[in-house]
């Protein structure tokens, strides 16, 4: 695992974090409204929010979209035994789709786990089909898991309070 | 009418990133060349009618210190599957929870959540409160150990 120092962050900077990223005000001055709520001046927020942007902290800020309400996307999780010296070669193939989207290697005999998704018409099981061929990795080696619910799809974090997975504050 | 182009337009723009500027909704305005005022209308709307699931920063949860992430695939009967997923998508720790299809004498754990931590020890905590909460001990535990590609879904307009 990619070992890093964590980024310092102070009170002011985890209650801007939690609010910015749960309750982002959709006003014509949404920084001096955080302001407000922090005790700080628009000014503040705004040097703080990009201090954390240029530290890596914050990714973006953005509108994440309902794909279900928008109808257009279906996707896979797909699995492979990797032999080590094939590792590279299957990543760099994998990575080239556009429609993968997330691709981790995992402590598993299926060491690699990639999402596909294709939206808007395109067929996900062409794809599915040209990356397992490109890639080499035999069928036997191969697991291909469509959704068949989506539950939740959240990617949000406690600051605040108690931390994302209270191992901070209660063990 | 649930969208017009100008809202396809908004959505296209603001689900690529909306400028940490200080009047970011400007931004977006001059890009697409209505009002601030109507950008803020739209997407107050669009929001309340769940086309936009939330408008917020996203975090790297690495920086911060959540550096353990794991997925953990649970076998639970069919018949308790929208139950046990329902259950699972509660919990602040879990980002994802997936139904998916089986592979019998394959593949036989149908149910998938993405569960973060500060640390493996407590990403497995979560795993076995989970289990006890919901009755399913037939789980796996999968430790991210490499990353090779995290983007987001563009939904094309």
């Amino acid at each position: 695992m990619m070992k890093m120092e964590p980024v310092k962050l102070d009170k002011n900077d985890k209650e801007l974090l939690q609010l910015m990223q749960d309750e982002f005000p959709l006003e014509e001055r949404p920084w001096a409204i955080l302001g407000e709520k922090l005790g700080l001046t628009e000014d503040e927020v705004v040097a703080r929010v990009k201090k954390l942007s240029a530290e890596g902290v914050i990714r973006k800020l953005r509108t994440i979209l309902d794909a279900q309400k928008l109808g257009s996307c279906s996707s896979t999780l797909m699995a492979m035994k990797v032999p080590e010296d094939k590792m590279e070669h299957v990543v760099s193939v994998v990575n080239e789709y556009m429609s993968v989207t997330r691709n981790y290697r995992r402590e598993h005999d299926y060491n690699l786990w990639f999402t596909v998704t294709t939206c808007g018409g395109k067929n996900l099981g062409e794809t599915v089909e040209e990356i397992k061929q490109r890639t080499g990795i035999p069928e036997s080696d191969t697991i291909d898991l469509p959704t068949t619910h989506v539950f939740k799809i959240d990617v949000r974090f406690k600051f605040t309070d108690s931390g994302a997975d209270g191992g901070e504050s209660h063990g | 009418m649930d969208k017009d182009e100008i809202d396809q337009t908004i959505l296209s723009i603001t689900q690529d990133g909306i400028p940490l500027e200080k009047e970011p909704f400007e931004e977006i305005a001059k890009q697409v060349g209505i009002s601030r005022e109507e950008i803020i209308t739209r997407l107050k709307r669009l929001r309340s009618i769940g086309i936009i699931k939330r408008l917020g920063v996203s975090v790297n949860q690495r920086k911060v210190g959540i550096v353990a992430n794991a997925v953990v695939a649970w076998k639970v009967p069919e018949e308790q599957l929208e139950h046990v997923g329902t259950l699972l998508s509660s919990y602040t720790e879990v980002t994802h929870c997936y139904g998916r299809v089986t592979i019998p004498g394959k593949w036989e754990h149908n149910l998938f959540t993405v569960v973060h931590g500060y640390s493996r020890e407590s990403v497995e905590a979560v795993a076995k409160k989970l289990s006890e909460a919901c009755g399913v001990s037939d789980y796996l535990v999968m430790f991210s150990n490499g990353q090779y590609k995290r983007t987001s879904v563009k939904h094309p307009f």
